[in-house]
């Protein structure tokens, strides 16, 4: 990944949103990029403010577990053998190149400001009618609804399949990743269980191994949800074996 | 509910809860029984709205509060105010737990202990919570819709950013600049210094 690729990952770090390998390379720029360790630190304020903004009250025995648990636990020291994994890197003061930095303060001088907003705002809203047509908003709606639930299940291949209904939106989204390409001139269909009848929910992208399909019409009754192999077009009812039955989350 | 309350007025609090850190390092037992007051409710919120299922939200709440006990010798003030430091840890732990394989397969196991989020607005809650979720949505809401819901998936959904752009249907560099773009903007409503 280049410097100027790094720069950029500040808001998918604060979010924890990158995945291991990413955090490191990204840790490791934090000790040679001033502008990015400021604006790092101001970014997992903020996510902590999303944070406290969802406070729940506690089962009222929990206090007296936890108690009861720290007096078996014992303490680190302040230089202890463990330091955050964070600061640890952070903190390593790594001699900054003279390069990194000039690169790093371009960086950072190019964003921000009114004129960035607006295009922006442009911007998203061409992006917005792209994706209308893949139903992506609709998508975000299930997943983001606060009674989304949601269920994963191992499919062959050491593909993942993850159902998310919502119930207040009646709908549900099939997000599947590294699933293998269909044999040629088939495809997957997705399937709502109706107590043992199946009702076709659309199909998936033959193209794409990983994806989030908006399962096509509302939940209903249905118990559970299916995969099953299909020529191309799909099928009125199943006629393969189901790759993956899953009950609803409950 | 006190002990939620008392988060919510954080910018006041913020001293004593840092100063009531400094005395767990030292081992003080009743010191960390009032940061249990003060941060539970928001490590409590957090977790479970990364994992969903009360149960293992609880187990992971409770590890959470431990390692501020085990690992409280190790907070530095001026790297970030102490909330700040327990609530990323709390979202880090839930994050990784909804994202370990032995997760999923728990969670298949125990369907029946799925449910929902409670409806925040029957829990009985202090102004001051009221209040600052009131802020935050009020700033979310400033977000470009793309921005907003991106946010909202990799916090509150534990998603990475490449399963951000799979449910978006995004390119991923752009949902890069997004995350970052919607957390400037929503730092700056929020008027958060760090
Ligand atoms: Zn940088």
């Amino acid at each position: 990944m280049s410097t100027a690729d790094l720069h950029t990952l500040t808001g998918a770090y604060a979010l924890h949103a990158l995945s291991d390998e990413e955090r490191q390379a990204f840790e490791r720029h934090l000790g040679e990029c001033e502008p990015c360790t400021q604006e790092t630190a101001e970014l997992s304020a903020t996510a902590a403010r999303l944070g406290l903004a969802v406070s729940l009250p506690p089962r009222p025995a929990m206090r007296e577990d936890v108690l009861r648990q720290i007096r078996t636990v014992r303490q680190e020291g302040p230089g202890g053998p463990a330091l955050p994994r964070r600061a640890r890197t952070a903190s390593r003061g790594r001699p900054v190149s003279r390069w990194a930095l000039a690169a790093c303060l371009a960086a950072a001088a190019a964003l921000g400001g009114t004129a960035v907003w607006q295009h922006e705002r442009a911007e998203d809203a061409l992006e917005q009618a792209r994706r209308a047509d893949r139903g992506a908003n609709d998508i975000a709606a299930v997943l983001t609804a606060p009674d989304a639930r949601s269920r994963t299940t191992k499919l062959a291949g050491g593909a993942t399949g993850t159902v998310v209904v919502s119930d207040s939106r009646d709908r549900a989204v099939f997000m599947a990743s590294g699933m293998t390409e269909p044999p040629r001139g088939k495809v997957y269909q997705l399937w709502f269980d109706d107590d043992g009848s199946m009702r076709s929910a659309g199909l998936m992208d033959p193209a794409r191994t990983s994806q989030a399909v908006l399962m096509r019409g509302a939940v209903g009754g249905a118990s559970g949800m299916g995969v099953t192999v299909e020529p191309k077009g799909g099928s009125e009812q199943p006629t393969s074996t189901p790759l993956a039955l899953l009950n609803l989350p409950a | 509910m006190n002990e939620v309350a008392q988060i919510g007025r954080h910018h006041s609090a913020e001293p004593d809860l840092q100063e009531l850190l400094r005395r767990v390092a030292l081992g003080d037992e009743q010191a960390f029984a009032s940061v249990y007051d003060a941060v539970v409710g928001p490590v409590l919120g957090v977790v479970r709205a990364v994992l969903r299922d009360r149960a293992q939200s609880e187990e992971v709440a409770q590890e959470v509060l431990v390692e501020v006990w085990r690992t409280a010798p190790r907070f530095r003030s001026d790297r970030g105010t102490a909330v700040n430091w327990i609530l990323t840890m709390a979202h880090q732990r839930a994050v990784d737990r909804v994202r370990s394989v032995e997760a999923a397969a728990a969670r298949d196991h125990k369907a029946a202990q799925l449910d929902r989020t409670p409806e925040y607005d029957d829990v009985t809650e202090q102004v001051e919570a009221r209040l600052e979720r009131e802020q935050v949505r009020r700033c979310l809401r400033t977000l470009t819709d793309i921005q907003r819901q991106a946010v909202d998936l990799a916090y509150y959904r534990g998603l990475t950013y490449r399963e951000v752009a799979e449910a978006l249907a995004l390119p991923l560099g752009t949902v890069k600049t997004r995350l970052r773009d919607g957390l400037i903007r929503l730092r700056d409503c929020l008027g958060v210094t760090a």
